[in-house]
């Protein structure tokens, strides 16, 4: 058995391992990371990217579909047809020229990259096949898996997303099972593709994290895409010789539902099995691993970062996480204390949420003042087809500081930076509704709904 | 829209001028009812000034420091409706100019101590204090800088809007002084640095009074050695017998029944001395000042009619008020009106200590500790527990005589504590 000795290692080369590497790279620390699968790690390969490289597909199949039938537009086109391997090979180049450009961004940083599973030995040790790597810091970023349902095993017609994302065929029919945002964002995309979907939620509203008020735009648009929806009912088992979902309904009755596929999106969970971490005993927060403001878990110079130190599980916190890290390893005082971590929807229309929503505010008993500005009343969005959905703020009574945004619309993605901006940088009320915004931009929507909580929109 | 104009309230009997200490609210601000706007300080009292009315503030009268005349105007709010000042004579004022004007006349023809000339670097609002949880509002640059320097943003002034510390304020912080920033350097450098604490609110009063003490008063002190083997053990029986109902006993309860008792006899001690109107008042009652240390300096919150309270009536009444001065509970009725003072630093009570008065008091009894000291009783050495207690008198009008046997008398009580009882 070969024996490297290193400063830092790094176990997982996603969003928060390959940020940590590179980081380290630049402050000058020997770093090796380890990786068993793709450089990216859920994030580039099976995640994020692909997902949206395949709302795209779908959203462009949609917008021809709709061409063809009947444009307000003008513009008539024929019917579309869909090659959805060619459409999977699109989406595979753009993972693979991602990916590559981690690699190269590693071997730029002089990181050594060292492919296969690993297996913690101690606090400063970790094998990977017949190598033993020895490391004064380790930084523990293994992500997360899907949750699996017992009744729903993977396989045949029951798949996960990361099947979703890489279909050899479009299904006929497809039921979601849940009907949280990785739920919706790939049935909103199955049903653009011109695929029969099914959402079946055990609680009463779709993305049950949110409030009613912030998601009803997006469950109007599921009901206008004609996708079905059963809330409040629950799965009871799936019947592979007829091909049906039972589900119970609140009725008490239990429904048949005929399918071709069906994609379990009940969650995401640490990833903390088959990699020998019982060896550190390291204490835990509930399935994830317990950090401290400094990512250190409660061993000595061991640290979690990403989603297996729990929520939330965003690719951008655990770059943060691991930038700050490494700096902490090349002996620089930081500390993880964002104002807001930015949570982005890329359902239709998309939905942003960043600090702290009017019921979160309430609940820390804050007095605050809530505003929102109607995109109906917005001129781009207008240009853009899209009238549905709002910006909204919440602000401190007191003092008009800003705790938190939220926004669902058209292209609301990109308001994300703005959010998190005006958090970070303690902007007031006043802040927002003093600079001058583009015109016509979506963008508008967000100094108007500043205004119009200081009780002066100009548009409404 | 109108404007409510609040003016500085008279707060307790014959006071002119108030000193005004910190503002809770600032220009822009909406208040609503009963929000407390700004504390002021009369004596020794800090006292809350709560808003009448729902609006914003579009004016204050004053800076923290300032000591402003009963009837100046304190703070102008923009309400719904009409206000209570005409609009003609306050033309919509919506910038600070037109109120601020009577300010400077009430900015007060007096005290030695002039206004303090303004010295913007250091601490005056009350954006330096923030709640252990409280998270600072700054950017991420200066969360950053802050972190790198090693300095608590906690700690640092914001000088931004709503409180905001900018780069600027760290700057400031650390020109400061960096005594709060936790300095790796050596022991045994050189330090330059320098701070200035402006003198205001209670630190303030609290140099003005005793430099009028030690000004008018003729200061006298008179220290005694008392033997207090017999009372600690009297106490320490009560406190076992008594204490799981009726509370412990310190020492002080018994020093002040025996200034009580002491007092009956020394009618010119427990009296009032109004130099200027050259009349000294005698008290029946016995009304003890606690000299008290709380965090804002000195307060004596005062224990009424000592002579008709018991030993336990006592106790609690002077733990009661030592309690509500540490939290600046205390009322301005309780920190007034004492015709004598007792001091007592506890186990730091050292031999002897000279107190000032608390005029227009004629006396003060200041108690040192108490230590185990080998006596020679009847030719024999034993050991025996001995305090010593030091005393003020204003010599003006107590005579070197009686304030001697005023503390003979107390000794005598103390050491045969059994007379503290008998009348």
């Amino acid at each position: 058995m070969q024996t490297l000795n290193t400063t830092l290692l790094i176990i997982g080369g996603g969003p928060g391992g390959y940020v940590t590497a590179i980081r380290a790279g630049q402050l000058g620390i020997p770093t090796i990371l380890v990786e068993g699968q793709s450089l990216g790690g859920t994030c580039l390969n099976i995640g994020c990217i692909p997902s949206k490289a395949l709302i795209h597909v779908a959203e462009q199949f949609h917008q021809t579909q709709q061409h063809h039938q009947l444009s307000a537009l003008g513009i008539s086109v024929s019917a579309p047809t869909l090659d959805i391997t060619k459409s999977v090979e699109w989406k595979d180049g753009i993972v693979d020229r991602l990916t590559t450009g981690v690699a190269a961004l590693l071997k730029k940083n002089k990181v050594q990259v060292i492919q296969g599973w690993a297996k913690v030995v101690d606090g400063k040790t970790v094998e990977v096949g017949d190598t033993r790597i020895q490391c004064e810091h380790l930084v523990l970023a293994t992500g997360s898996k899907s949750v699996n349902l017992p009744i729903l095993p993977i396989g045949g017609p029951i798949i996960s997303s990361t099947e979703a994302l890489a279909p050899t065929s479009v299904p006929k029919r497809l039921i979601v099972v849940g009907g949280g945002y990785i739920g919706l964002e790939l049935g909103i995309a199955y049903r653009k593709l011109g695929v029969e979907v099914s959402v079946v939620e055990a609680q009463e509203r779709i993305l049950p994290a949110y409030d009613a008020e912030l998601t009803q735009p997006v469950h109007d648009e599921l009901r206008k895409l004609g996708v079905k929806l059963y809330l409040k009912h629950s799965v009871q088992g799936f019947d592979s010789e007829q091909n049906t979902l039972q589900v119970l309904a609140p009725n008490g009755a239990t429904l048949n539902l005929e399918t071709d596929q069906v994609l379990v999106a009940v969650g995401r969970k640490p990833n903390t099995q088959g990699w020998n971490l019982e060896a550190l005993n390291l204490d835990m927060n509930g399935s994830s691993i317990k950090i401290d403001n400094r990512c250190q878990t409660s061993m000595r110079n061991v640290y979690a970062i990403g989603d297996l130190s729990g929520e939330p599980m965003l690719a951008h916190r655990a770059m943060a996480q691991g930038e700050m890290v490494a700096e902490l390893i090349s002996g620089k005082s930081r500390e993880f204390n964002p104002t807001a971590i930015a949570a982005v929807c890329f359902t239709d229309p998309e939905l942003v949420v960043v600090g702290k929503t009017p019921d979160e505010a309430r609940t820390a008993g804050l007095d605050c003042i809530v505003s929102s500005f109607p995109f109906a009343a917005n001129g781009r969005a207008m240009t853009l087809e899209s009238k549905s959905g709002f910006v909204r703020v919440v602000a401190s009574r007191d003092n008009h500081v800003i705790v938190g945004w939220q926004a669902v619309g058209v292209g609301v993605s990109e308001l994300s930076t703005a959010f998190a901006q005006s958090l970070e940088m303690g902007a007031r009320l006043e802040d927002i509704g003093g600079t001058i915004h583009a015109h016509p931009t979506l963008g508008e929507a967000v100094q108007e709904a500043a205004l119009r909580a200081l009780g002066h929109a100009l548009h409404l | 829209m109108g404007t409510h104009v609040i003016k500085m309230p008279d707060i307790g009997e014959g006071i002119a001028e108030v000193e005004l200490s910190v503002w809770h609210v600032k220009v822009g601000d909406m208040v609503v009812e009963d929000q407390v706007l700004a504390d002021v300080m009369t004596d020794k009292a800090m006292v809350d000034i709560p808003s009448p009315v729902h609006g914003k503030v579009i004016a204050l009268g004053g800076q923290p420091g300032e000591v402003m005349a009963v009837g100046s105007v304190l703070i102008s709010i923009e309400v719904e409706g009409a206000g209570n000042v005409k609009e003609s004579a306050q033309p919509a004022p919506i910038k600070e100019a037109p109120v601020v004007a009577p300010k400077v006349e009430a900015v007060v023809e007096s005290k030695p101590v002039a206004a303090p000339a303004p010295k913007p670097a250091v601490c005056q609002g009350p954006m330096v204090a923030r709640a252990a949880d409280e998270r600072p509002l700054a950017s991420p640059a200066v969360r950053k800088h802050a972190l790198d320097l090693g300095i608590q943003l906690r700690l640092v002034r914001g000088s931004g809007p709503a409180g905001r510390v900018l780069h600027e304020d760290l700057d400031a912080y650390l020109a400061q002084g960096q005594s709060n920033a936790s300095t790796v350097s050596s022991a045994y450098t050189q330090r330059t640095d320098e701070q200035q604490i402006p003198v205001i609110g209670m630190r303030r009063k609290i140099a003005q009074r005793m430099q009028d003490a030690t000004q008018r008063a003729a200061h006298f002190s008179y220290v005694e050695e008392i033997d207090v083997t017999a009372v600690e053990e009297l106490r320490a029986h009560l406190n076992e017998k008594h204490g799981a109902t009726r509370g412990k006993l310190t020492l002080l309860p018994f020093l002040v029944r025996a200034m009580v008792v002491a007092l009956r006899d020394f009618p010119q001690i427990n009296a009032r001395y109004d130099d200027e109107a050259q009349v000294i008042t005698r008290l029946g009652a016995v009304h003890v000042g606690i000299a008290t240390q709380a965090d804002i300096g000195l307060m004596v919150p005062v224990v009424r009619h000592a002579e008709a309270r018991s030993l336990w009536d006592s106790a609690a009444e002077i733990s009661r008020l030592a309690t509500a001065a540490r939290n600046g509970k205390a009322s301005r009725d309780e920190l007034s009106g004492s015709s004598i003072t007792l001091t007592s630093l506890g186990a730091l009570g050292g031999i002897v200590s000279t107190p000032v008065l608390n005029l227009p008091e004629v006396a003060i009894v200041g108690v040192n500790k108490i230590v185990e000291r080998p006596m020679v009783i009847k030719g024999q050495i034993v050991v025996r527990k001995m305090m010593n207690l030091s005393s003020s008198f204003d010599h003006r009008v107590v005579d070197g005589m009686d304030a001697a046997l005023f503390i003979q008398a107390i000794r005598g009580l103390l050491e045969q504590p059994a007379t503290l009882f008998v009348d």
